[in-house]
């Protein structure tokens, strides 16, 4: 059998920097799906408690080094970063979509403002603060946008987006550095 | 018009995917009369004022909403997620 390559979403694209942000692929590593069985959410919470990890409120990110679980929709989260543990499966639906997902990291003065662009929410730290995951849409992507710093976010498109996603967030870039030079 | 998601907050309506009436959610017993299922799948008032109707928020959480809303006078007088009702998916 021939050994297969694999090949992250955005594999041979250099990280664009425009107006001191910067837009840059992120490796995710593992992504395991986590939808809790009807009233096990509490039983989910013990098995990731070991990880240093809970199950997620709605919007919400828990981290724990490396490892970390973001509320990803109704009933589910996504772990990232670590092995789900076994046990799980006895109380919650669990999928791998380690492959499923391109993660684009946009961090600098501009970004707040360049993700605002396509996605129609209020990302400003007052109200999107640091910890806080949503699903939102990222122009017509159904995307899982997260606040890592005062000026990073991460954001998560299917993979078979990923290119499209760059391209609208690379043009948001482009445009407020023009319209930061013209001023 | 902007819905608020029980669990996302205050949304854009683009964000949502509109599917019809609420009495989608009242299917007939399998032997109810054959008036019942043609309730269920044909027949709808359309009023002009309160309705409730069925949405699901595509772009975000993937509930389904019951939303009531006003046709007169365009305002949303109420949000709430399918689940949550009694006998809804846990």
């Amino acid at each position: 059998m021939p050994d297969l390559i694999a090949k992250s979403p955005l594999a041979g694209i250099a990280p664009l920097t425009r107006g001191g942000t910067t837009l840059a692929e992120g490796q995710a590593g593992a992504i395991t799906s986590i939808a809790p069985y009807p009233g096990r959410t509490p039983q989910v919470g013990a098995l990731l408690a070991p990880l240093g990890l809970s199950f997620p409120e709605p919007n919400r990110v828990v981290s724990q080094g490396a490892a970390r679980i973001l509320w990803a929709g109704r009933e589910m989260a996504f772990l990232i970063g670590a092995e789900a543990p076994a046990a799980l499966a006895d109380h919650a639906a669990m999928t791998d979509q380690s492959d499923g997902w391109a993660l684009l990291t946009l961090a600098g003065p501009m970004a707040e403002a360049a993700l605002m662009r396509p996605v129609p929410l209020d990302l400003r730290l007052s109200a999107f603060p640091v910890g806080r995951t949503t699903r939102a849409p990222l122009n017509h992507m159904q995307a899982i946008l997260t606040r890592t710093g005062a000026q990073e976010f991460e954001v998560m498109v299917f993979r078979s987006m990923a290119r499209t996603a760059w391209a609208e967030l690379a043009e948001a870039l482009e445009v407020l550095e023009a319209r930061a030079k013209a001023s | 018009m902007r819905l608020t998601c029980p669990l996302c907050g205050e949304r854009d309506r683009r964000e949502f995917y509109y599917y019809g009436s609420e009495d989608y959610l009242n299917r007939p017993a399998p032997e109810a009369p054959p008036q019942a299922w043609d309730d269920y799948l044909h027949n709808r008032d359309n009023p002009a004022g309160v309705v409730r109707d069925l949405w699901y928020h595509d772009m975000g959480c993937s509930s389904w909403l019951v939303v009531t809303r006003n046709t007169v006078t365009h305002e949303i007088l109420a949000v709430e997620a399918v689940a949550d009702r009694k006998g809804g998916a846990a």
